[in-house]
């Protein structure tokens, strides 16, 4: 018997087709792992199942098996659906932020569920939520019923998410990307807590997700989404050892391979050195104190280290970790006490002196959409640093530049015709990161501050660019300060690894010692969460 | 591969293209900004079409422009040295005699023009001579609807652009620099919108001659200040995105930086905004002039006719037509300003984007 069987499922936006046409099924009491990229659709046909969508058009047919038989979940009247939202199949989003209503306490946004589906009176509600508060492993249910969302943690928050799912003891769960937007050493708490749960109350989940490590950990099935089209789907074990489809080869074959200049074990002189660098931020003081007086966070607590030529220091800790705080004072775009010379020159000594470190010294940031410009041409954006720095070059060798740049990149004229005067709009994540990179190359820095130059995109692009970044520190001798919550990343690019929580460096030193003998418990947890 | 995805890629839309190209698919919109340029159009030939004086005149050989100079009635044969009033009988009737003639406005009236040979007492009502009727003195209403149309509009338009610019400058220097400077800005901001602007208008008015120009100015020093507020909020989002950290890492100078980078991606309220700041602009005058602390008397006004159609109510053609005339130029400037909103929607253009779809 079947819980859930989707058959022939369609779902097109205007006359775009999302998902076209997918079959399958799921168990009660099963675990089931929807796979693939961003824009394979994952998220529409899960959205779909619970009539969600909008202004989306679904087709197919939908069976779900529940407590008063078979319905079909497509042909449904939206009063009808409303009855089996929550009750018989609940749902949990990414951003347990957004998701939860930031006016209401989480206590009351549970017991609203409970009021809602079983119709329980307010005080009985109200104990029940601080049960399952309890449940999920929430420390201090009692008190934290009456926390909002901003007062708790992101794993709290996710903990009060599944509460309100589960408050119904659904059939069913659908957890989009329950773990995405947490950090690295909650994710296995969450997912602990996850799998705890099906077992005890023998529900079925359907999971998409796009980690593949998430996948083995957690689901008893997978379905690999492509496109909108299902291509392979199998028990776990199967596709993981046998994949029969070369997408789903290339997706488990996605972590980044490691494949750096291995330079001699003695490193040369520091390009860049740090010493005792110190960030802090002003912060309000609470009550009529914060009228005269600013206080002050620090970020970052007294980091040395150096980096030589050739050579990438890769910086890792979770968010919050003041990891960011640490490349921004490195680039001088923050102040910060303490000791930072590159190539024996410091920040603020003069605006010429300034000019010649920024020339060396460039960045390529995490967001590939906030970090271009939308209303500047590629030539503008790539040649801007030209003409700041070289601004002797006629227009005509600056487009050479340019043009030349952008092939090291691997953008060129025959894939993307009229290359230079298309918009940002126009490109992928990845191209985009590329176009980035070939910003910061153009003026042959000897430095590239990377800040989790990879986290936005998706594990395949993921690669390339990694490779990428490897073939450029080949060719041009570059040196990166890799800016990463991956460990999967640091293992792949990094020479040295610096270890970062709560502002302070825990641990530092080469790359293989720190991994795989780390002699911190933080490193430890980080490095267990990622195999 | 379809018609549409070859043409997106030969074809690179800069994000103000596209965001034309959905305005202009809001045909209201559209429509409403062609029927509003034209208007504006006409009434900046405003002389051609009413005018007292003819556009050209033949007599007894010689060709005369007196739309351009200033004749005596001697040169037509009359009396006097004083400029010619060429809706005088005797001089109609020297002009049509054999050999000569005269081209006049479709309206022959100016909008000064008395019409002293009016068969109606004043107001007239809506004759075949004057279409739309004359006012209390005798001025002939279409004449002067074009006309204050015409000074409406372009008060409006100096007004708008004057007061986005000083918005623009504020909002920049606020949003880009924060901190102390936001600080002290906003709270000059809060005392001086909290000056009795009306008041002062009135002060101002009593103690120098009324003027376009010092109208302008008043209504500029108070007007900027909404839109201050809206570049302010874009510039304190857009400075601290990853692109302007990355000029900054590059070197760009602050000016660039703002003139780049911040100021283009900070556009689009003030564009949304421009049509409902025109339309303020008219009404605000139009108030002004409706209460008397407007433009100097003399000039055409459209609030000044109301004022009028409020006296001698039994004059129905003076509100009506006036009423319709305002009722029409602020409609079209909402319609237009309702498709820009929607063409500069992020979340439309979003969708957009994805109908569209990339390759």
């Amino acid at each position: 018997m079947t819980l859930l069987r989707v058959s022939n499922m369609r779902v097109s936006f205007g006359n775009k087709e999302v998902v076209k046409g997918i079959d399958f099924s799921i168990a009660p009491g099963e675990k089931l792992a929807l796979v693939g990229e961003s824009g394979s659709g994952k998220t529409v046909t899960a959205l779909s199942l619970l009539g969600l969508l909008g202004n989306g058009r679904c087709s197919g047919t939908v069976h779900f098996n529940g407590a008063s038989g078979t319905l079909d979940l497509f042909s449904l009247s939206e009063q009808a659906i409303r009855a089996i939202r929550g009750q018989e199949i609940a749902m949990i989003f990414q951003e347990p932020m957004t998701a939860l209503n930031p006016l209401f306490s989480i206590g009351n946004q549970i017991a609203e569920v409970v009021q809602l589906k079983l119709g329980l009176k307010p005080a009985q509600a109200a104990k029940i939520a601080i049960e399952l508060l309890e449940q999920t492993g929430m420390p201090e249910p009692a008190r934290r019923a009456n926390a909002f969302p901003h007062q708790l943690s992101g794993g709290q928050r996710q903990r009060a998410m599944i509460a309100m799912a589960l408050a119904c003891k659904p059939r069913l769960l659908l957890a989009d990307e329950p773990t995405t937007a947490l950090d690295v050493s909650v994710r296995a708490q969450i997912l602990d807590l996850l799998q705890a749960l099906q077992k005890e109350t023998g529900m079925a989940v359907l999971m998409i997700t796009h980690d593949l490590h998430l996948v083995r950990k957690f689901a008893d099935r997978v379905a690999v989404m492509e496109n909108g089209h299902l291509v392979e789907s199998g028990s776990v074990a199967e596709v993981f050892a046998n994949a029969q489809q070369p997408y789903t080869q290339k997706l488990i074959d996605s972590t980044p391979t490691r494949d750096p200049l291995e330079a001699a074990a003695t490193p040369g002189p520091a390009l860049l050195e740090a010493k005792d660098v110190k960030v802090d931020y002003p912060v309000q003081l609470p009550g009529w104190r914060g009228w005269f007086k600013k206080g002050s966070f620090t970020a970052v607590h007294h980091a040395s280290f150096s980096i030589a030529r050739g050579r990438t220091l890769g910086v890792i800790g979770e968010s919050g970790s003041g990891k960011s705080s640490l490349a921004l004072a490195v680039l001088g775009l923050h102040p910060q006490g303490g000791q930072i010379s590159f190539d024996g020159q410091g920040w603020g000594k003069d605006k010429l002196s300034d000019q010649k470190i920024r020339r060396s010294m460039q960045v390529v940031f995490q967001d590939p959409f906030s970090s271009l410009s939308p209303r500047m041409t590629v030539a503008e954006i790539v040649g801007e640093g030209l003409l700041v720095h070289h601004a002797e070059l006629s227009p005509e060798q600056r487009q050479q530049r340019v043009l030349q740049t952008l092939a090291e990149v691997g953008l060129t004229e025959a894939q993307f015709p009229n290359l230079l005067a298309r918009y940002p709009h126009e490109f992928s994540g990845g191209q985009r990161q590329r176009v980035a990179i070939a910003r910061a190359l153009i003026v042959d820095p000897r430095l590239l501050v990377l800040d989790e130059p990879t986290s936005a995109l998706d594990v395949t692009i993921q690669k390339q660019v990694l490779s990428l970044l490897q073939g450029l520190q080949r060719t041009r001798g570059l040196s990166y300060l890799l800016i990463t919550h991956d460990v999967a990343v640091i293992r792949a690019m990094a020479h040295d690894v610096l270890v970062m929580k709560d502002g302070q460096v825990v641990e530092m030193g080469p790359t293989k010692d720190v991994l795989d003998t780390s002699q911190h418990p933080y490193t430890q947890t980080l490095i267990a969460a990622s195999t | 591969m379809t018609q549409s995805t070859v043409q997106t890629q030969t074809l690179s839309l800069s994000p103000g293209r596209r965001a034309w190209l959905r305005f202009k698919r809001n045909k209201l919109g559209y429509w409403s900004l062609l029927v509003f340029s034209c208007m504006v159009a006409l009434s900046l030939c405003a002389e051609l079409i009413s005018n007292d004086r003819p556009l050209v005149v033949r007599y007894q050989g010689q060709t005369y422009y007196p739309v351009l100079n200033e004749y005596p009635e001697k040169t037509f044969g009359g009396d006097f040295a004083t400029p010619t009033d060429y809706l005088d009988p005797f001089i109609r009737q020297v002009l049509s005699q054999d050999g000569n003639w005269a081209i006049f406005a479709p309206n022959p009236y100016g909008y000064k023009t008395l019409n002293y040979f009016a068969k109606e007492p004043n107001p007239s009502r809506p004759t075949k001579e004057n279409l739309l009727g004359t006012d209390d003195r005798g001025r002939d209403l279409l004449a002067q609807l074009i006309y204050g149309f015409r000074v409406s509009v372009l008060f409006a338009l100096a007004l708008t652009i004057s007061g986005t610019l000083l918005g623009i400058v504020t909002g920049a220097i606020q949003g880009f620099f924060g901190g102390r400077i936001d600080l002290a800005f906003q709270r000059f901001i809060e005392i001086w919108g909290s000056m009795p602007e009306l008041y002062l208008l009135i002060i101002f008015s009593a103690v120098f001659a009324p003027s376009i120009l010092l109208l302008l100015v008043l209504l500029s020093l108070f007007g900027w200040m909404g839109l201050s507020d809206y570049v302010r909020a874009e510039f304190l989002r857009n400075r601290q995105l990853d692109y302007v950290r990355a000029a900054r890492a590059l070197g760009v100078s602050n000016w660039r930086i703002i003139t780049r980078h911040v100021l283009p991606n900070s556009m689009t309220p003030v564009v949304t905004f421009l049509p409902f700041r025109m339309s303020g602009a008219i009404l605000a005058l139009t108030s002004l002039d409706f209460l008397g602390l407007g433009v100097p008397p003399g000039t055409p006004s459209l609030g000044e006719l109301l004022l009028q159609g409020k006296n001698s109510i039994d004059a129905w053609w003076i509100s009506v037509f006036t009423f319709l005339v305002l009722v029409i130029t602020l409609l079209l400037l909402t319609f237009m300003g309702d498709a820009l909103r929607d063409a500069l929607d992020p979340r439309k253009a979003d969708q957009d984007y994805q109908v569209e779809g990339s390759p």
